[in-house]
This record gives C-alpha cells, sequence and structure tokens, in this order.
C-alpha cells in the first residue's frame, strides 16, 4: 500500500511546497501585473486538477488492490461519463486561454505614448539607442558597424545624428512612463529579459522585434540574457535603472549623440572641441523636451 | 457495441505466407540479422549505451548548478556543450530511438501477428545507419574544437560561429551530419513499422482490435516520417551555410568586429523548420508511451482499457494536432506576435484528447484488480509525472503565460517532467514487462522495487522544485549563476539539493543496468505468459520467440486486445487468439 500513501504524500507535499517555500516570483516593477495573475488562475486551475487526479488514483490503488478472489469490472466504456469529462476539460481549457489572449492582445499593441528606446545586443553586451530632440530614431543596418559606428546607425540619415548612444553602459528609465523597446542583434540570437518587468523577446540579426511596458517603480534591476548566445552568455547582464523624472533627466544630461561620438573622427581627435560638452548639455536639454512631449 | 460472431470477424486467407528470410551463419543471425527481434535488441542497446553518455553529462551539468565554480573544469564552453550533447541524444539517440527502433522492433511484428517486417533487409540496414549516426555523434567528443554547444535546437546564427564551441570547428559539422544519418536510417526502419502494421497484421487482426502500443508506435512513425524531413532540409542548408558560405540562415552579421561575408538569409526560418519537426518529435517520444502504459495498466489491472475506440481517436487527433502548433516554442522569437493567438488556440485545444488519455488511464483503474507489480508501479508514476508536465504546459502554451516563463529553468522542468521523466518511467515499466518474453526470464524484484522508488521519487524532487527556480527568472543554459541579483542563498541551496539528488537517481540506475544483466542467466524462469496477458506476443510457442515468431501456423484473431476479467470466463484473460466462447464480449464495434 506504500504506493497509495506516496501519491497522497505527494499532492500534499507538492501543495505545502507552492505555498510555504521561500522560492517565488520577484516583486514586480511594471504594469505586467496581468500576466502575473493569469499564472496565478494557472496555478489554481491545474493544481486543483492535478490533486484531484492523484487522489483519485490513491483511492483507486487502496481500494482496488488485487486481493485473493478479487476480480475487476467488465466495462469498456462509457460515453456519458466521457463526454461529460470532455465538456468538463474543455471549460477548465477555455478558462485558461481567454484571459491569456485578452492579456496578450494587451501585450502585443503598443500605446501610442510610449517612448521608442533601442536595445542593440551583441556577444556579449547591451547597448542603448534613445531618440534624440527630433525624437525620431534615425535607420541603422549591420553592415555600417565599425569600432567608431558600433551600432550601425545610417550615417547619412539625418534622424540619426541627434540620436543619443549608450554603448555598453547601464539604461536609464523614467518611471511610470510607457516605453517600447525595439530589439536589434548585430550579431547572434540573444534575449532582453528583466525579471522583475515580467516581458522578455528575443533579438534576431536582421530584424527589429519589440516589447513594451511601463516601469512602475524606481529601482535597479538587472537586465539578463534569455537566448543562447555562446560561451558568454551567462555573464551577458546589464542594469536597468527606472529613476524619478529628475533623476533620469540628469543622466540624460550625461549622454552623448551620434554627431558628437563621429565628431572626433571627422575633426581629428587630437584636438577635440572645447565647448563641446557644452553643447551636448544644450543639446540633450532640448532633447528631453521632445521625449517629454510624446 | 455490438456483438460480433467469431466468424464475422475473421476474414480467409486471401493471400499465402510471405518467404521468410533464413539466417545461414552466425554472422547473419545476431549481427548482420533480419530479424526484427534481433534488430530491436540491437537499436535497444545502442540506445542505452549512448543514454549513458547523457546521464553522465548530466551529472557533470548537474555539479556545476549544484555547486558552482567548484569545478574548474566545467568551463562555460564545456557546460555547454554537456547540454547539447545531453539533450540532444536524450530526445534523439535514446528515446526516439529505443521507442521506435527497439520497441517497434520487437513489438510490432508479434503483436500483429506477423512473422517479421515486410522489408527486413531495409529493416537492417536502418539499424547500421542509426549505428553509424551514433559514432558520427561520438566522434565530435574527440574532434579538434570538441562538440558543438550550440544547445540542442542548434540555432544559428550561434551555432555556425566562434562564440559558441564547435561552430567553427567540427563540431557543428559533426552533429549535422549525423543527424542527417539518423533520420536516413529512421526512414528506413519507419517504412517497415508503417507498412507492417498495414499490411502484415494476422486474420481477424482488425484495426480496432490491435494492441494501443501497436497504435502509439505506428501513429508516432508516421507523425516521424512527416516530421524529420523538416529537420533533414534544417541540417542541409545549415550544413551549406558553414561549408560553402550560403545564407540561408544568415543575415548580415558582425561578428567580434568583423563584417561576415553572410547576407540575406533568415534565423527565424530555422526555427520554423527546427519546431515543425520538434514539436511532433515531443510526441513521436509521447504516443508509444501513451499506447504501452496503456497496455500495462491494463494487463496489471486485469480490467480492460477505458473507452478503446477513445484511445485510438485521442492518439491519432494528438498525431493530426500536433503538426498544427509547432509556433509555441516561438512566442517569444520575434515571430509576429498575432500568431501567438493562433498557436496558443491550437495548443490549449491538444489538452482535451490528451486529457482524455489521461482520464482513461485512471478509469481503467476503478473497480480493477489491480497487481502493484513493478511494471504497474512504472504505469501509476507515469500518470503522475506525466499529468504534473502536462498541466505545466498549459502554461507554456498560453502565449502571455510564457512571456515571463520561457527560455527560464521552469521550461527546463516542465519538458523533463512530461518527455524525459514520464517516457523513461513508461520505459523502465515496458523493460520489466516484456524482459520475460525476450529473455525467458524475470527480473529480479527486489532490485526492481529499489529502482522504482529512487528512481520515481527523485526524479520528482529533481524537477518539482525546479519551476520555482524558474519562477523566480533563473533562464535556462546558464552556465554560470553567480553575480545574478535574483538567485538568493536559499536557491543556491535548492540547486546543490538537486544535483545530490541527481546523483541518487543516477546510481539507481546503475543498479537497474546491473539488474538487467544479472537476471539473463539468474532470474526467475517466466514462461510464456507470466503477466496472464491476452496480446499475441505472449501467445507464441517458444519464449523467447524464435525466429518466425508464430511456429508453423500464424495466429487468428477474433477478439480485441483487452478481454480481461470477461464475465462468465474462467480465467481472468482470454487471449486474441482464443475463439469467442465466452459471450458477450463487448468489444467495440
Ligand atoms: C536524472 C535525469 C536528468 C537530469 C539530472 C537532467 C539534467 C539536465 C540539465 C541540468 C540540463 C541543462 C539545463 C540548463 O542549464 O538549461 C538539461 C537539459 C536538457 N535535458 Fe536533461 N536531465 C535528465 C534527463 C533527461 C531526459 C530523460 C531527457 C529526455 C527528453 C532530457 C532532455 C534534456 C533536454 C532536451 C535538455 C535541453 C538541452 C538544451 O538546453 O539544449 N534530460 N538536463
Ligand atoms: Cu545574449
Ligand atoms: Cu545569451
Amino acid at each position: 500500500m506504500a504506493i497509495a500513501l506516496v501519491l497522497v504524500l505527494i499532492v500534499v507535499g507538492s501543495v505545502l511546497f507552492h505555498f510555504l517555500s521561500p522560492w517565488w516570483w520577484t516583486p514586480i516593477a511594471s504594469n505586467w501585473d496581468y500576466i502575473d495573475h493569469t499564472i496565478t488562475i494557472s496555478f489554481w486551475i491545474t493544481g486543483v486538477v492535478f490533486s484531484a487526479v492523484v487522489l483519485f488514483m490513491a483511492y483507486c490503488v487502496f481500494r482496488f488492490r488485487h486481493r485473493e478472489g478479487n476480480r475487476a469490472v467488465y466495462e469498456p466504456e462509457n460515453k456519458r461519463l466521457e463526454s461529460w469529462l470532455t465538456i468538463v476539460t474543455a471549460i477548465g481549457v477555455t478558462a485558461l486561454l481567454v484571459p491569456g489572449l485578452f492579456v496578450w492582445s494587451r501585450f502585443v499593441n503598443v500605446p501610442s505614448d510610449a517612448t521608442e528606446i533601442e536595445v542593440v545586443a551583441q556577444q556579449w553586451q547591451w547597448s542603448y539607442r534613445l531618440p534624440g530632440k527630433d525624437g525620431k530614431l534615425g535607420t541603422s543596418d549591420t553592415r555600417e558597424v565599425t569600432a567608431e559606428n558600433p551600432l550601425g546607425i545610417a550615417p547619412k540619415d539625418p534622424n540619426g545624428q541627434d540620436d543619443v548612444v549608450v554603448e555598453a553602459a547601464d539604461l536609464h528609465l523614467p518611471v511610470d512612463k510607457p516605453v517600447k523597446m525595439l530589439l536589434r542583434s548585430i550579431d547572434v540570437l540573444h534575449d532582453f529579459y528583466i525579471p522583475e518587468f515580467r516581458a522578455k523577446m528575443d533579438m534576431i540579426p536582421g530584424s527589429v522585434t519589440y516589447f513594451w511596458f511601463t516601469p512602475t517603480r524606481t529601482g535597479t534591476f538587472q537586465v539578463l540574457c534569455a537566448e543562447l548566445c555562446g560561451q558568454g552568455h551567462p555573464l551577458m547582464h546589464g542594469m536597468v535603472m527606472v529613476d524619478t523624472e529628475q533623476d533620469y533627466l540628469a543622466w540624460l544630461g550625461q549622454q552623448q549623440t551620434f554627431a558628437q561620438l563621429s565628431a572626433p573622427q571627422q575633426t581629428g581627435s587630437a584636438n577635440p572641441l572645447p565647448g563641446n560638452t557644452m553643447a551636448s548639455a544644450l543639446d540633450v536639454a532640448a532633447k528631453v523636451e521632445t521625449v517629454e512631449a510624446r | 457495441m455490438v456483438d460480433v460472431t467469431p466468424a464475422d470477424a475473421v476474414p480467409p486467407a486471401e493471400v499465402g505466407e510471405m518467404e521468410l528470410y533464413h539466417p545461414h551463419s552466425w554472422w547473419t543471425k545476431y549481427v548482420f540479422s533480419q530479424d526484427a527481434k534481433v534488430i530491436a535488441i540491437q537499436y535497444s542497446a545502442t540506445a542505452t549505451a549512448i543514454g549513458l553518455v547523457a546521464l553522465v553529462l548530466s551529472w557533470l551539468m548537474r555539479l556545476q548548478l549544484g555547486f558552482p565554480g567548484t569545478f574548474d573544469f566545467i568551463t562555460p564552453e564545456a557546460y555547454y556543450q554537456f547540454i547539447t550533447m545531453h539533450g540532444m541524444i536524450m530526445v534523439i539517440y535514446l528515446l526516439t530511438a529505443l521507442f521506435l527502433g527497439g520497441f517497434g522492433n520487437y513489438l510490432i511484428p508479434l503483436m500483429v501477428g506477423a512473422r517479421d517486417m515486410v522489408f527486413p533487409y531495409v529493416n537492417m540496414l536502418s539499424y547500421w545507419v542509426y549505428l553509424l549516426a551514433v559514432l558520427v555523434l561520438v566522434s565530435s567528443f574527440f574532434a579538434p574544437g570538441g562538440p558543438t554547444g550550440a544547445g540542442w535546437t542548434l540555432y544559428p546564427p550561434q551555432a555556425i560561429m566562434t562564440g559558441t564551441p564547435g561552430g567553427n570547428d567540427w563540431g557543428i559539422i559533426l552533429m549535422l551530419s549525423s543527424l542527417i544519418l539518423f533520420i536516413i536510417g529512421f526512414t528506413m526502419g519507419g517504412l517497415n513499422y508503417v507498412v507492417t502494421v498495414l499490411q502484415g497484421r494476422t486474420r481477424g487482426m482488425t484495426l480496432m482490435r490491435l494492441p494501443l502500443t501497436v497504435w502509439g508506435i505506428f501513429t508516432a512513425t508516421v507523425m516521424a516520417l512527416l516530421a524529420f524531413p523538416a529537420l533533414f532540409v534544417a541540417c542541409v542548408m545549415m550544413l551549406l551555410d558553414r561549408l560553402l558560405g550560403t545564407s540561408f540562415f544568415m543575415p548580415a552579421i558582425v561578428e567580434m568586429g568583423q563584417q561576415l561575408q553572410h547576407s540575406g538569409g533568415s534565423p527565424i526560418l530555422f526555427q520554423h523548420l527546427f519546431w515543425f519537426f520538434g514539436h511532433p518529435e515531443v510526441y513521436i517520444v509521447a504516443l508509444p508511451a501513451f499506447g504501452i502504459v496503456s497496455d500495462l495498466i491494463s494487463t496489471h489491472a486485469r480490467k480492460n482499457i477505458f473507452g478503446y475506440r477513445m484511445m485510438v481517436w485521442a492518439i491519432i487527433a494528438i498525431g493530426a494536432l500536433s503538426f498544427v502548433v509547432w509556433a509555441h516554442h516561438m512566442y517569444v522569437s520575434g515571430m509576429h506576435p498575432y500568431f501567438g493567438f493562433f498557436f496558443a488556440t491550437t495548443t490549449l485545444i491538444i489538452a482535451v484528447p490528451t486529457a482524455i488519455k489521461v482520464y482513461n488511464w485512471v478509469l481503467t483503474l476503478w473497480r480493477g484488480d489491480i497487481h502493484l507489480s513493478i511494471p504497474m508501479l512504472f504505469a501509476l508514476a507515469f500518470i503522475v509525472t506525466f499529468v504534473n508536465g502536462g498541466l505545466t504546459g498549459l502554461f507554456l502554451g498560453n502565449v502571455v503565460v510564457d512571456v515571463p516563463l520561457s527560455d527560464t529553468m521552469f521550461v527546463v522542468a516542465h519538458f523533463h517532467m512530461v518527455m524525459g521523466v514520464a517516457p523513461i518511467l513508461v520505459i523502465f515499466g515496458a523493460i520489466y514487462h516484456w524482459y520475460p518474453k525476450v529473455t525467458g526470464r524475470m527480473l529480479d524484484e527486489t532490485l526492481g522495487q529499489f529502482h522504482f522508488w529512487v528512481t520515481f521519487l527523485g526524479a520528482y524532487l529533481i524537477f518539482f522544485p525546479m519551476h520555482y527556480i524558474g519562477l523566480i527568472g533563473v533562464p535556462r543554459r546558464y552556465a554560470e549563476l553567480t553575480d545574478m541579483t535574483i538567485m538568493t542563498e536559499s536557491a543556491h541551496h535548492l540547486n546543490s539539493f538537486i544535483s545530490i539528488i541527481a546523483f541518487l537517481v543516477g546510481f539507481a540506475q546503475m543498479v537497474f543496468l546491473f539488474n538487467l544483466i544479472w537476471s539473463i542467466r539468474h532470474g526467475r524462469e517466466a514462461g510464456g505468459n507470466p503477466w496472464r496477458a491476452t496480446t499475441l506476443e505472449w501467445q507464441t510457442p517458444q519464449t523467447p520467440p524464435a525466429h518466425g515468431n508464430f511456429g508453423k501456423e500464424l495466429p487468428i484473431v477474433y477478439r480485441w486486445a483487452y478481454d480481461y476479467s470477461v464475465p462468465g470466463a474462467k480465467e481472468d484473460f482470454i487471449p486474441q487468439n482464443v475463439p469467442g466462447d465466452f459471450r458477450p464480449t463487448r468489444e467495440p464495434a
């Protein structure tokens, strides 16, 4: 009878583990608590089914175990029972699917006021690009990538000149502002994933993928790469700081634009223009206005 | 339900029996054998041998995950080589080969009442090509640069680039070549299994009288014949990209500051091809397990399988539906997001026939006469792990829930439960069940009990908590778990615990291997039909069955495979080849 007992213990143990263990999702930092709710619904429905099936099995094993003189009942099918079970299952599955699809349609439809921010992955680091004062990101092409232009921003595209480039450093985001992350890779597949934001998406060389979210609390969050990208994959970490509006603007003020970054090359890197920093600060202030305006 | 009289049910023989090939020497009898039973053993032994390699690799990975930083020789490169070889071996070279090449070869001819497969020579070739595929795979361990570390999904571009172990060396080339060989070998065997089921059945063996084992293996084989070609072309195209510099899967790429020559290819095309194969592959492994476990439960609960017709249709429905769900592996791949609606819906629909199968297994237990033999224990354990893994599949199939969970340890836990542990438990149950037929002796019961308890409880303890590590957000395929803010101290402890259990479970497999070898000579004599089962393989005149399986006359089938505990019958089972004295056999019409 050990097996019947063990089956019961498995159910009890799994349920206790679920509720008591310290291992649970990280405190959420984005608007995607919808996803957490869907997971909770899934845990309830599947948990009930799992317990019911395994406990029923345990009962059967206990009640109908072989004893001398026992004989099984001959019962090839039972149409009513079978249709009934099919219908109940279909209802359970619908209860999982429908809320899931609703949340998915939110997930894929980006609100119009979301700011576009580009993430560029390469083995094994993260870089970012924010639109300049024109509010537009310039076009890009992997073929344009050079040491001076690591993100492959099209040099001829005027929209790209004022783009803010954050190369292999941390990204800052203002709290409570929806952002659309445009995801790009210049070498292999990567995946931009921040557990606290619940969202992730692969990046594919040659395409631009996206997801959107609204950071809902300030803090520092670790970026993890979630798609195998070679031997550096597990160490491809990054940082995203969600700031108050003020802190964010201060950070943005220190960043450089594409034009500034490529400037030394055109003018000769030996004597950078004085006043360069000054100009960039002014630039950025203007940019911030556009970011805010949108 | 219609009663059929035996006379109606058995058509007269229409054609004479085919000439059977007879071996002339030791070599053609035991090595280059055309007898499906010998081929089955060759397949099983090879699959087990390579499976042991995969098992050892899993220990090495668990060493790294459980005790990070302790073992210097497990570099990230090595770790990725381990997971890749472990995953690929387990899925393809162990499970697929064992279920179809091993169980398929042994059981199909015996269960349908045939003397052998219909194309014995091609069947033999199938094994030798499979062996070659395994050897090519193994050779990559010794090649310069070692085996590929691209993950078992082999996603380009990284699979053929320098940042990935074996990407710019021999590793990936040998892997792709080995897969191509495997598919060629499988196709030869697969055609045999299908044609034998369709054309080789003995008189009276209608399709609706086939044991579910045969239905499972048959449907899985049809699926494999349709799914493997997608992998085949994907492998060929990637080989061309790697060797001839074509760009099927390769867009413009800058690798470590260098512009590569490729341009215009689509990495995501590979993913579609891979998963068009890869998802059916899950069921290629699962359906034979479904079939076999149905027969184990029915035999050891002395009760007909509940809802046989539903079970058959569920197998067919699952087989068909599994070709339209592949992109649920790609929800976060960057494919068009609207695909998510379609694939989430198809994926959750599949849950319905799958659930029906589960209900019918447990309803077979209801009012049965349950003998808690080792095969039955494994069958019960299968239901637990399969239900568990199937239910977490509802999380991952439900597109938006997959967003946080995909590519985390939750996925690793899910697929190990549902396509790793569950089918393997069935394989163990099946081995305890049919070993007496293959060798004439029983496996040792005490060792079997030990093997069962450690394997079942151990596997559950490994993979159940692992879901929660994934829930925290820990990605899969992480060779280093250091410097991660979400990895708490306690999560590291949990990982160490999982690793220790993994070693125990591995040890229990050694005990099982010992049992397999020891019992060949020392096991209790089994007799022809130790489980008092109804299906034809238990009715052979000799045990182990001789060449040609059934002596002079092929059996004639009068009833379905599940006449257990028929009211009024003297015994609690009536073999399929016993004429219908005991009415009513309410077999499905
Ligand atoms: C006790 C037995 C087993 C243990 C301890 C084990 C352990 C592991 C571990 C640690 C990983 C790597 C996880 C990661 O870092 O992402 C892994 C991956 C994998 N395992 Fe297992 N495994 C076992 C049995 C199996 C079986 C029976 C199968 C058959 C389906 C299987 C199939 C796979 C696959 C497909 C992967 C993914 C490889 C990849 O990510 O490319 N494993 N396993
Ligand atoms: Cu990456
Ligand atoms: Cu990565």
